[in-house]
C-alpha cells in the first residue's frame, strides 16, 4: 500500500474572509490557498477589493470575519506574521530625504537582520540599483524609486510576498529585474500574491489565477487551465463587462 | 537573520531614522528655532519693565515658548510618515506598535531639547537674567523632566490627529489641556530657581514632573496601538 502524498501546507490561506469599512463590505467571503513556490495572480476592476485583501494579508487591516493565516500564523498575527511578509503597494513607503541604501537598511534593521548594510546592498544589487545606493530617494526617477521600494520589501527574503501593481513605473530593465527577483523568491519557496490590471504580466508568473469582483472571487483557476489567448474575454465576462 | 529586534532596539532604530531625516531637511527645527527667537523678541518688546520685573516675567515667557515651539515639531512627527505611506512600512515591520511610539517620542524629545537649547539662552540674554551656571543647569534639568511628559502626550495626539484635515489645529487643541499640569509644575519650579530660592522647593515640583512623566509615558505607549486604524 502506497502512502497518499499530502499536499504541502498552504503558506497563505483564507476561509470566508470578510472585511467591512463601517457598513461597506470590501471583502465578502474570500477563500484562497497559496502554497510554497506558488503565485496567485488576482485581476479585477477598481474597487473589487484587491488592495484590501493584500492589506489584510499584510497585517495592516484586521479581518472583520472569516479566517486567514500567513506562514502558519492566524491573522491578526502580530509580530510573528509580519516577520514573514514583504509588501509592495501603490506607495513606495520610502523616506525621500534618506538615500536608497538608508531606506533599505532601515527596513533590514526593523527585521533584525544580522548585517543590515550588507543585506541592503545585496537587495539593491538584485534590483539593479546599487549604483544609486547613496542617492537620496527624492531625486530618483519614479521607476528607480519603485525598484528601491521593491528592494526594501525583499530585503529580509520574505516567505509571503504581496504585490500590488509592482510593475507600475518600471522600465524594461526594472521589470526584468523584478521578474527575476520574483522567480528567485518563488523557487526559494515563497508564496506570492500579485494584484495587477495587466493580464499578460500576471499570467506570465502565476501558478493560479483569480478574478475578483465586488469583494469576492468570481473565477479561480490553476494557471495551466487557462488559455492566455481567450483569457481577456473570460475576464471581461467575469467582471461583467459586455463586448 | 537574528530575529526581530526588541522594543527598545526597534524604537532606537526609528528614532535614529527620524533624527537623520530632520538633520537632512532641518525643516521643523529651523522653524521652531526662528519661532523661539521671534516669540522671545515679541514678549520683550511688549514688556513694560516698570510694571513687571524681568524675574517675574521670564519663567512664563520661557514656558510659553517651550510649549508652542515644541508643538511645531510634534506636528511633523507623524505627518512625515504620510508621504508615500512610509507609515505602512513601519506598521508591517515585525516590531511591536509601542516601539513606533517610543521611537517617535524619543526623536521628538531630542527635537524639543534642541529647541530648549535655543530658548533658554535666548530668554536669559533678552531679559538679562542674573543667573549662574548652577541655576541654568537647574532650569535645564526642569526643562528635560517636563519635556518627557510633554513629548509623550504630544506624540500620541500627533498620531491621533495626523489623518485629520485639521491636524495642525487639532493637535494643540487636544494636547494643551494635558500639557497644563506639566507646564504648571515646570513653570513653578523655574520661578523658584530664577528667584534664587532654596532648591528643595524646586525639587518638590521636580518630583511632580517625574510622576507625570511616568504616568504619561506609560499611558501613551499603551494607548498608541489603539490609534492605528486596523
Amino acid at each position: 500500500m502506497h502512502p497518499v502524498p499530502t499536499p504541502p501546507l498552504a503558506t497563505i490561506e483564507t476561509r470566508g474572509l470578510v472585511r467591512r469599512f463601517d457598513r461597506q463590505v470590501a471583502l465578502s467571503g474570500v477563500d484562497l490557498s497559496v502554497g510554497p513556490g506558488e503565485c496567485l495572480a488576482i485581476f479585477g476592476p477598481n474597487g473589487a477589493g484587491k488592495t484590501t485583501l493584500l492589506r489584510v494579508l499584510a497585517g495592516l487591516l484586521d479581518p472583520s470575519g472569516g479566517t486567514a493565516s500567513v506562514a502558519g500564523v492566524a491573522l491578526p498575527g502580530g509580530v510573528a506574521a509580519r516577520a514573514q511578509v514583504g509588501l509592495i503597494s501603490h506607495h513606495s513607503m520610502l523616506y525621500p530625504a534618506l538615500t536608497a541604501r538608508e531606506n533599505v537598511e532601515f527596513a533590514a534593521r526593523l527585521h533584525g537582520l544580522a548585517s543590515p548594510r550588507a543585506s541592503a546592498e545585496s537587495a539593491l544589487d538584485r534590483l539593479g540599483v546599487l549604483g544609486h545606493a547613496n542617492t537620496p530617494v527624492r531625486v530618483l526617477s519614479r521607476g528607480l524609486q519603485q525598484r528601491v521600494s521593491i528592494a526594501r520589501a525583499f530585503v529580509h527574503t520574505p516567505r509571503v510576498v504581496l504585490l500590488d501593481e509592482p510593475y507600475t513605473g518600471l522600465d524594461a530593465t526594472g521589470a526584468a529585474a523584478l521578474s527575476a527577483a520574483l522567480e528567485g523568491l518563488k523557487s526559494g519557496g515563497a508564496a506570492l500574491v500579485l494584484v495587477t490590471h495587466h493580464l499578460d504580466e500576471g499570467l506570465a508568473i502565476a501558478t493560479h489565477v483569480a478574478v475578483m469582483r465586488a469583494g469576492r472571487f468570481v473565477l479561480h483557476e490553476r494557471r495551466d487551465a487557462i488559455d492566455p489567448a481567450s483569457f481577456a474575454t473570460e475576464y471581461r465576462a467575469a467582471v461583467g463587462v459586455v463586448g | 537573520m537574528t530575529g526581530p529586534p526588541g522594543i527598545l532596539a526597534a524604537a532606537w532604530t526609528i528614532a535614529r531614522k527620524d533624527l537623520t531625516v530632520e538633520l537632512r531637511t532641518r525643516a521643523a527645527f529651523l522653524s521652531a528655532a526662528v519661532f523661539t527667537v521671534l516669540a522671545a523678541a515679541i514678549f520683550l518688546y511688549t514688556w513694560d519693565p516698570t510694571a513687571v520685573a524681568a524675574l517675574d516675567l521670564a519663567p512664563g515667557v520661557l514656558w510659553v515658548i517651550f510649549t508652542f515651539a515644541g508643538l511645531l515639531g510634534l506636528n511633523r512627527s507623524f505627518a512625515a510618515e504620510l508621504a508615500d505611506r512610509a507609515i505602512d512600512g513601519l506598521l508591517i515591520a515585525p516590531i511591536r506598535r509601542e516601539a513606533v511610539f517610543l521611537g517617535k517620542a524619543f526623536a521628538n524629545l531630542i527635537f524639543v531639547l534642541g529647541v530648549q537649547l535655543v530658548a533658554i539662552p535666548t530668554v536669559v540674554l533678552f531679559y538679562n537674567l542674573p543667573l549662574g551656571w548652577g541655576a541654568i543647569a537647574a532650569i535645564a534639568g526642569i526643562a528635560v523632566a517636563a519635556s518627557i511628559g510633554l513629548v509623550a502626550v504630544g506624540t500620541l495626539f500627533s498620531a491621533m490627529t495626523v489623518n485629520t484635515r485639521l491636524a495642525e489645529l487639532l493637535l494643540p487643541v487636544l494636547a494643551l489641556p494635558f500639557f497644563l499640569p506639566i507646564v504648571t509644575a515646570g513653570a513653578q519650579a523655574t520661578v523658584l530657581v530664577i528667584d534664587g530660592r532654596p532648591l528643595t522647593g524646586a525639587l518638590d515640583w521636580m518630583r511632580v514632573l517625574v510622576a507625570f512623566d511616568l504616568v504619561f509615558v506609560l499611558a501613551c505607549a499603551v494607548a498608541y496601538p489603539f490609534t492605528i486604524e486596523t
